[in-house]
């Protein structure tokens, strides 16, 4: 499989905050890899410095074999980026905004249309509105239309989804999963730790240092404790309860059950014993399989 | 008998033709924490500045903390806290700054807020940060400060839009344990959130969409009815989003005020 990008010993500051340390990892073709961490990881910082617009402090990386600090004009014909911030023009119509792109990328919408037609079908109903007046999910469509329509090799996304809502960001998972028969290779970066699985490789990111990357099956594998999640109708006092108990490792609200960590990662009826001793009679006790969050829980609390 | 902190019957809200709250019946209670979901341009924001007194209703009846929605809005503001992800402290500011600011705009004394900025800072294991200014915290702690401001003047209910946006796990339990001690402390938490899990904390949830409840009930019941394993399931299935129509009107530009 043909690298797409490569990179090694990135760093890259701002004053004193070290925005980016030491970060390499490469990408594969037609792969969809996520960076995956909170705001301040230094995702931004990085796909800047990926699609050519901004030069690292060290280190080097290079996309489709070419350097990006010395073949930038060359590497930007192959790249199609989508901001996290809505970058199109907003008193342009969606069509014109779609031209100009093509345009200026020195082709046509007809020439490339195949490739956005799943996703542009959905707003061209309403190609004579003004950008600015579309509402968020089409403002989404429109930008990946957009970063598409010159037929990169290589599509960055960064935080396409922040802010959508859970049927809107499946939706736009399915789309990037379609995208993969056009032999597209994309990077994208999100917060939410939900959508690590529909990536075929993750990089965990966090204080501008990459804490794993892998397969995301094999960085959930990767959680070096027995998990259990504990269910009780009082979630809030099962939680202090549980961190008071002498054999707690670790224990965090999940949704609707607590997902903790035993010394000895087992759990015997001295447990029981004891939350019913603490007033909490109903709980439910089973064994779970790590997620990608309970990983990135443990990562962190060994950096820190 | 459990009391009521939020009374909404028939409360609809037009702009123009659009109706962006259509005919909504709910109650939310002293100390609950409620989640408030919806798909995006389901018309959550539309009935959040109703509740948080900024915009009234067309018709039908609100009360807030007591107060009614139409005539008292200034009243139902002193009893409310609010928090958004996008804006909630003065950047260039300090910490210590920003709470006499608010503390000074609910009208808390002098001497009040001299206490209530020992107790939060020690609350928060913040005191080293007193003399920073907010551009300089991480967003993890701008965030739990945040809420602590939101909730300083003791209000009947805080109101938190999104409020754990793009922060890190750790920190976004932690905020969570911050609402669940302030709940239990008899304020009603009322919270939007597109992380599906963050719904499953709420004692109890509505589902938005196209202006309508769809939903409302609690976690567990709802998961039951729906037979779905997570109220991401439960979201996916009854929240479709209007992927084909044009978005109305922000709610926000589209008021006539005056």
């Amino acid at each position: 499989m043909q690298n797409v990008t490569e990179s090694s010993g990135i760093s890259k500051n701002f004053g004193t905050t070290k925005a980016l340390n030491d970060i390499s990892f490469s990408v594969n073709e037609s792969e969809i890899f996520g960076f995956i961490g909170p705001d301040g990881a230094g995702k931004t910082t990085l796909f800047r410095i990926i699609t050519t617009l901004m030069l690292p402090d060290e280190g080097e990386i290079k996309v489709f074999g070419m350097n990006c600090t010395t073949d930038y004009k060359e590497l930007r014909k192959n790249i199609g980026y989508m901001p996290g911030r809505f970058s199109l023009y907003q008193d342009l119509t969606v069509e014109e905004n779609l031209n100009f792109y093509a345009t200026v990328f020195g082709t046509t919408v007809e020439e490339n249309y195949e490739l956005i037609s799943d996703i542009y079908s959905h707003i061209e109903p309403f190609k004579k509105r003004a950008a600015g007046k579309l509402s968020g999910g089409m403002k989404q469509k429109l930008a990946l239309s957009c970063a598409l329509i010159h037929k990169p090799k290589l599509l960055v996304l960064d935080e396409p989804t922040t802010g959508v809502d859970a049927v809107s960001r499946s939706e736009f998972w399915d789309m990037l999963g379609k995208l993969r028969q056009h032999n597209i290779t994309i990077i994208v970066s999100t917060p939410y730790m939900d959508e690590a699985m529909r990536c075929d490789k993750v990089a965990l990111i966090q204080d501008g240092k990459i804490l794993a990357i892998d397969a995301p099956q094999k960085i959930r594998d990767g959680f070096s404790r027995k998990l259990f999640t504990v269910k009780s109708v009082e979630k809030y006092k099962l939680l202090n309860t549980l961190r008071k108990y002498p054999m707690t490792l670790t224990a965090y609200p999940f949704g609707d059950s607590a997902h903790v960590t035993f010394i000895n990662d087992m759990v015997d009826n001295s447990l029981f014993d004891y939350l019913i001793k603490e007033g909490i009679s109903d709980a439910v006790v089973q064994a779970a399989e790590a997620g990608i969050e309970d990983r990135f829980l443990e990562l962190m609390n060994k950096t820190e | 008998m459990k009391n009521q902190v939020i009374t909404v019957k028939n409360l609809v809200k037009n702009f123009g033709s659009f109706v962006a709250n259509d005919n909504l019946n709910f109650e939310v209670f002293r100390g609950e924490i409620f989640g408030f979901l919806g798909a995006n341009g389901a018309g959550k924001t539309t009935t959040i500045r109703i509740l948080s007194g900024l915009s009234k209703p067309t018709s039908g009846e609100v009360k807030v903390a007591g107060f009614d929605a139409y005539r008292q809005t200034e009243q139902i503001k002193k009893n409310i806290g609010y928090m958004c992800q996008k804006f909630s402290l003065y950047e260039d500011l300090t910490v210590k700054e920003n709470i006499i600011l608010y503390g000074g705009i609910y009208g808390i004394s002098k001497s009040l807020i001299k206490e209530r900025i020992a107790k939060l800072l020690a609350n928060l294991r913040f005191q080293e940060y007193e003399n920073r200014i907010i551009a300089d915290l991480p967003l993890g702690l701008r965030q739990k400060l945040a809420f602590s401001v939101a909730v300083l003047h003791e209000p009947k209910i805080v109101f938190l839009d999104e409020p754990t946006g793009g922060v890190d796990p750790i920190t976004r339990r932690q905020f969570w344990e911050m609402i669940y001690e302030t709940a239990s402390r008899g304020i009603t938490v009322f919270v939007t959130t597109h992380y599906m899990d963050e719904a499953e904390y709420c004692d109890r949830i509505s589902i938005m969409n196209e202006g309508k409840i769809v939903a409302l009930d609690t976690p567990e019941n709802l998961k039951k009815q729906y037979n779905a394993a997570t109220i991401e399931d439960v979201f996916i299935k009854i929240a479709r989003p209007v992927s084909l129509h044009p978005h109305p009107p922000a709610p926000f530009s589209q008021e006539r005020r005056g």
